[in-house]
């Protein structure tokens, strides 16, 4: 008895428990809900898009570490995320090659060439979005309106596009809510916007379920609240205000919060850990400055959706708050920045 | 309320204002774990077939033998000499015969010198009494008195009690903190000191007011220990100017600095000294020790050990004769056949014991047992991800996400300077809290020794 060679370690002897592939697991169980409704509302074809963008983030990551010679890394699932999100932001007819690209591209130019996972200053899916919308203006603009009927038995013929070739234009003439507010000023119902029950991006639609896939991580201490409250409550006011201003120039807080992107966004691409400020004080800076700029955008600039440029300029300054915003350290007077 | 801090200004290390409240900023909460042993009473031990005393069982210099081989002995005789000021001496924990004076093995793989005492076949309790220290006797009186019955932190740094209560020339102790947090998991040490020695604690601060002169007298306990706060509020003498505080469970709340913070509001500047806030922290089994052993003039032979984790079957707190050796110790009560971790001390802040041949020492609070089943397992580490965990546990509020990239870059220079490297104590709640697996205090106790020696090897310029 008790002759066995021991285990030595150096201390702490114990861990939390919750490890980041437990972590990026909760977030894509978060994500879920919203690729079943995305389905649901517009059909079979979201679905294929969705699984072109997952396949390919994927497939890009395993490649790229087996090209590189080291262990894949698909395992930690920080790839699917970057899928599903890629997948969920893009429009319900968007040709699969072109989906195929920017889940390359996200991966390998988002994440890879920074060094992986950690160390991407970006949210790689926005990165791979961002090439899209550059690349391929009029397809990433071409909706699809919600709830339409054989969503489930027509295949469109935009979504299996041969590479290359002109996509056949089907879907659209529904333009999304921004759209409509920016080129004609109309507004939707803030009602159906919350429920989803409008035209847009995959998974941009219902800001219900998005809030319940944010509150489900937030419970589980997976995501910092202080991001999408500091984004949300800083669009909310700055387009309160302007709203109170003139009413029929700006559009209600509320359409501002519901419409496009922008839940989507604050809730899951804002609170990529890896492009997001440290302390709380900076993520709040961070959650401002992002709100700022997607009102700035939305109401002046001349695109109708600004959050993913406002999130990539957000992710570019956040090194930066975290050398300015350094709490005081125990026991001096104040920390030199 | 904001409490003002700035106290004797000249001093080169001012005091720091900060937001009174009952706790310090930040920290973890691991599962405590402590309902096993919290309600056993201490057991005495059973002496050993061979008790092996290393010298080396507090910090600074070790102790000199001052017995021979062959020499018979009696339960509380001195056999070992402290070796100048920063050094105590050791003291027969039986009556027996010295057998050997020879190298042994401590715990972190080191050897020291050890005396082996074979205990007598029928070896009683009774200790041999030295010249008492009376209550009435001056500060340096007692203060050598608790150099002379071999006393250091009980609490597992084993520093020289003497020498922390020395207090500075121009210093003044306005607060005797009396640490009764224990807020390491699965240790229920100084709990049942609480409970079952009050009266030795209380002696016990009247010697250590006596010889730090302080006006107030804090102890600080957990809100998991409330009997115990209970009961030494209700046993206070009326004479003693003592406060009970209890505060929120939160580790390492224990931690001398953080333990000032959470019942003062006082920080402890950087690089500076708990007296530089006018506090003088000393562990609860500590005070305990001294009020039982200066009345009667003896010198420390035991102490009290919890002995828990998934790996033990019989689960206590033991009062074991110092220098009882481990293997002897677990075979006692009854470890699992597939042991493979054993820690002295907590889990969070506890040393891995190499090999079980090394002794019970005056700084072993606890012994904690994993078998193989329990071992967590050394998942995968994987990049940081920046989630900002460990910002929100460091009790100091330093970034460990930046100073572990700078560590595994071998920046250490730039970690000292620019993020507080030095500042650490290494509690070790960052790498408790790191989803990613990845070894931060390990990273800063390398980086931490490594900053020390460059800047021993070079004199600095502005000095």
């Amino acid at each position: 008895m008790l002759s066995k060679t021991l285990h030595i370690s150096s201390s702490p002897h114990i861990n939390k428990g919750i490890s980041t592939d437990t972590i990026m697991r909760n977030v894509v169980y978060a994500l879920l809900p919203m690729v079943v409704f995305a389905v649901y509302a517009f059909g079979t074809n979201a679905l294929f898009v969705i699984l072109a963008s997952l396949v390919a983030c994927v497939g890009t990551e395993h490649l790229l570490c087996v090209w590189s010679g080291k262990p894949s890394t698909i395992s930690d699932g920080s790839a699917v995320i970057t899928g599903l999100l890629l997948g969920l932001t893009l429009p319900p007819i968007f040709p699969i090659w072109m989906t195929i690209i920017g889940g390359i591209l996200s991966i390998a130019l988002g994440k890879f060439v920074f060094g992986g996972l950690g160390s991407n200053p970006f949210n790689p899916a926005l990165v791979g979005r961002a090439f899209l919308q550059a690349a391929f203006p009029v397809a990433i603009t071409t909706w699809y309106p919600a709830f339409s009927e054989g969503r489930f038995t027509n295949f469109s013929g935009s979504v299996f596009a041969f590479p290359f070739s002109t996509p056949i234009v089907d879907g659209i003439t529904g333009a999304t809510p921004l759209s409509a507010f920016k080129f004609d000023k109309v507004t939707a119902d803030s009602m159906d916007l919350a429920l989803g029950l409008v035209s847009g991006s995959i998974g941009e639609t219902s800001a219900l379920l998005i809030a319940l896939g944010g509150i489900y991580l937030i419970t589980r201490k997976m995501m910092n609240w202080r991001i999408p409250v500091s984004i949300l409550g800083t669009v909310f006011v700055l387009s309160g205000i302007l709203f109170l201003i003139d009413p029929k120039l700006y559009p209600s807080p509320f359409f501002m919060l519901f419409s496009g992107g922008l839940m989507l966004g604050a809730m899951f691409m804002a609170t990529d850990m890896v492009g997001s400020p440290i302390t709380p004080l900076g993520v709040v800076i961070y959650g401002v400055f992002i709100g700022l700029l997607v009102v700035v955008i939305r109401i002046w600039g001349g695109l109708p959706e600004g959050v993913m440029y406002a999130i990539l300029l957000g992710n570019a300054l956040s090194p930066q708050i975290d050398n300015l915003i350094r709490p005081r350290i125990y026991g001096t007077k104040k920390t030199k920045p | 309320m904001w409490i003002n801090g700035s106290r004797e200004g000249k001093n080169s290390t001012e005091a720091v204002l900060t937001f009174a409240s009952n706790t310090f900023k930040h920290g973890v909460h691991p599962p405590e774990n402590k309902d096993e042993t919290n309600k056993l009473p201490i057991r005495q031990f059973p002496f050993a077939p061979v008790i092996i005393l290393p010298m080396t069982q507090h910090i600074g210099k070790p102790a000199v033998p001052v017995v021979r081989e062959g020499q018979e002995v009696a339960r509380g005789q001195l056999v070992a000499k402290a070796d100048g000021y920063m050094s105590v001496p050791m003291h027969a924990p039986v009556s027996g015969t010295v057998r050997k004076i020879t190298n042994v093995p401590l715990i972190g793989g080191l050897v020291s010198t050890g005396i082996f005492i074979e205990p007598f076949p029928f070896s009683g309790q009774e200790v041999l009494e030295g010249e008492p220290i009376s209550l009435h006797a001056s500060p340096e009186k007692i203060l050598q008195g608790i150099q002379d019955a071999g006393i250091v932190g009980l609490g597992g740094a084993a520093f020289p009690t003497h020498v922390k209560l020395k207090i500075p020339e121009g210093k003044n102790c306005e607060y005797l903190i009396i640490n009764g947090i224990e807020c390491e998991p699965y240790l229920t040490t100084d709990h049942r000191v609480m409970l079952e020695q009050s009266d030795d604690i209380f002696i016990g601060i009247r010697y250590l007011l006596k010889a730090t002169s302080a006006k107030k007298v804090l102890i600080g306990i957990e809100a998991n220990k409330q009997d115990a706060a209970d009961l030494l509020s209700s046993k206070t003498p009326i004479d003693l100017p003592i406060q009970v505080k209890v505060v929120p469970v939160k580790y390492p709340q224990g931690a001398e600095k953080m333990l000032i913070t959470a019942l003062t509001g006082f920080e402890v500047p950087s690089g500076g000294l708990p007296i530089d806030v006018g506090a003088v922290v000393v562990n609860v089994a500590t005070t305990a020790e001294i009020g039982r052993l200066l009345p009667h003039g003896r010198g420390i032979q035991e102490r009290v050990v919890t002995i828990t984790g998934p790996g033990i079957k019989k689960k206590g707190n033991n009062l074991i004769p110092i220098g009882t050796p481990l293997r002897y110790v677990l075979e006692q009560v009854g470890a699992v056949e597939n042991i493979s971790e054993v820690y002295m001390g907590g889990p969070m802040m506890g040393v891995s014991a190499s090999n079980l041949d090394i002794s019970i020492t005056k700084g072993t609070s606890g012994i904690v047992v994993f078998g193989d089943d329990n071992l967590k397992k050394i998942d995968k580490i994987y990049p940081c991800i920046k989630c900002g965990a460990c910002v929100d546990a460091c009790p100091i509020s330093l970034n460990p996400s930046r100073l572990g990239i700078l560590a595994k870059n071998e920046a250490y220079d730039l970690m000292a300077e620019q993020y507080h490297l030095l500042d650490c104590f290494e509690c070790g709640s960052c790498s408790y809290v790191c989803p990613s697996n990845i070894p931060l205090v390990q990273y800063f106790r390398l980086a931490k020794g490594i900053v020390r020696k460059r800047k021993a090897a070079k004199p600095t310029v502005h000095a």
